[in-house]
């Protein structure tokens, strides 16, 4: 068991901080920041399954933002050379995930990217890689663009199925929009950047504000019906679920977007094209494949099979590792991925786990687990 | 009579004529979180005190459950396969985990009464 928690002066605090203490949550230690991981009276499981009936909102303020601007010319063209996704394409108010790649192809994050305007891009990087990202984008891109990092701006998620009923009443234009697509809009006098995007497979949104409104809003949020303060614990079972990969667990700089299944972030024009980091063994891979591949595994019977945990084929060769597993609160069975050699990356492969000395036995399954329900 | 002892690691062991009643208390209960798996040892299996006698999982991680006392399993608490989330609702009770037949009443001396157990959480 870990000790109770004490308030540890070398972490940052996000400006919900004290709100997250005052709702009663179990706060850890995350990506340097002191983070709420569940809340008294809830707890995984419930905050889970809440998120997908009704709306969670999450303090996702840890994460970077920044804004990518160059004079007189479209950044989007700087940052296709450092990731593969069409940044170029984006029209104002669209938004992309993609990835930001090193020389050989390897993934040094994942992110998001949306347009402003014809000289703008806002993006929104993992904590835990932020400076890192940072540096990199102003040493390979800094001569041609300008990169700014909005530090003081909080970042919240709305999620699940009645997310828009909420949001609504504060800006009555998320009726119109569709999953990843972003406005600004004032509330209350205070600028905020609302996308309908989002980290669970649910319908949602997240929310830019300035940080010295954050709480005031969060406050305002969780009065509404049906909204309920979600903790980094289900965040993680929800993105699972979902499919989604977790930095640093599931995507690596040694991993290339062939290898992690993300095919699509990389769209026929770049392809045809090249010209970004790691173009050239990652169009190699496209074209003859790579030796081992992300998939989903679902474990037979009730045990959880976690990350790092080794897989091995029915010939007894090992095939694979577990890079995220748990226990899917909406499945209601144990979820994971993880990498296996490319022969066995069929849905439907018999493998198994070798979890505490007993062989268990678990599938390759199609993802996501739990269907994503966007509005498209 | 029955005592009731409890470990640093949080588990509370229930002993009536040389059989220990094992689970983990209500405190390690609610520091796991929901708990959605456990593995119990098999009967007739025999553990050392301090030993590995099964595994609690929440959503989140897994923690190893360490047997308080020495000694022979002599029964196990299916219950909890079929529903694991007895821990949480009933830690102390309903969610036991397996009795021993306990080997050497020495060991006794150096878990905890309820008092110094409470004591102890209270400073954690």
């Amino acid at each position: 068991m870990e000790p109770a928690q004490k308030n540890d002066p070398e972490l940052h605090k996000t400006p919900l901080w004290a709100l997250h203490v005052s709702l009663g949550a179990r706060m850890v230690p995350f990506a340097g920041y002191d983070m709420p991981v569940q809340y008294d009276g809830m707890g995984v499981l419930k905050e889970h399954i809440h998120t997908r009936t009704a709306a969670g909102l999450f303090d996702v303020s840890h994460m970077g933002q920044a804004v990518l601007s160059a004079e007189n010319a479209d950044p989007a063209r700087a940052l296709e050379k450092i990731v593969p996704g069409d940044i170029a394409g984006l029209k104002p108010g669209q938004m992309r995930y993609t990835l930001l790649l090193n020389d050989d192809g390897g993934i040094i994050d994942d992110l998001m990217v949306t347009r402003w305007d014809g000289n703008t891009l806002f993006l929104v990087v993992n904590a835990a890689c932020k400076d890192k990202d940072f540096a990199y984008i102003r040493k390979a891109i800094g001569g041609e663009t300008k990169l700014e990092y909005l530090a003081d701006r909080a970042l919240l998620a709305l999620q699940g199925p009645k997310a828009e009923d909420v949001l609504k009443v504060f800006f009555p234009a998320v009726t119109d929009m569709v999953f990843m697509t972003a406005i600004k809009a004032e509330y209350k006098g205070h600028e905020c950047f609302v996308s309908r995007s989002g980290y669970t497979g649910e319908d949602g949104f997240e929310i830019s504000v300035p940080e010295n409104f954050a709480e005031d809003f969060a406050k305002e949020l969780l009065a509404q019906e049906g909204v309920k303060a979600i903790g980094l614990g289900a965040r993680d079972s929800l993105r699972l679920e979902a499919g989604l990969c977790l930095y640093g667990h599931d995507l690596d700089d040694e991993t290339t977007p062939v290898e992690a299944a993300l095919k699509w972030t990389v769209p026929k024009r770049r392809r045809e094209e090249g010209g970004f980091a790691g173009a050239e063994k990652i169009l190699k891979q496209f074209k003859e494949g790579t030796s081992r591949l992300r998939v989903g595994i679902k474990p037979e019977g009730r045990a959880p099979i976690r990350e790092n945990t080794e897989l091995f084929a029915e010939d007894g060769a090992k095939v694979g590792v577990i890079t995220s597993g748990g226990f899917g609160p909406t499945f209601d069975a144990p979820v994971a991925m993880g990498y296996v050699d490319a022969a066995h990356a069929k849905a439907g492969t018999k493998l198994h786990a070798l979890l505490r000395g007993t062989k268990r036995p678990c599938e390759v399954a199609a993802m996501p687990f739990v269907p994503q329900s966007y509005k498209k | 009579m029955t005592k009731v002892l409890f470990s640093d690691d949080h588990e509370y062991v229930k002993i009536e004529d040389g059989i220990g009643t094992v689970g983990i208390t209500d405190y390690a209960q609610k520091a796991l979180g929901d708990v959605v798996y456990v593995e119990l040892p098999k009967v007739g299996d025999s553990v050392e005190k301090g030993g590995q006698a099964g595994v609690v999982e929440s959503v989140k991680s897994a923690s190893e459950i360490y047997s308080p006392v020495t000694g022979e399993i002599v029964e196990i608490n299916e219950a909890l396969t079929d529903d694991p989330a007895l821990v949480n609702s009933d830690p102390q009770g309903a969610a036991w985990f397996y009795k021993i037949k306990i080997a050497n009443d020495d060991e006794l001396g150096s878990l905890k009464d309820e008092g110094a157990y409470n004591d102890y959480i209270a400073g954690l």
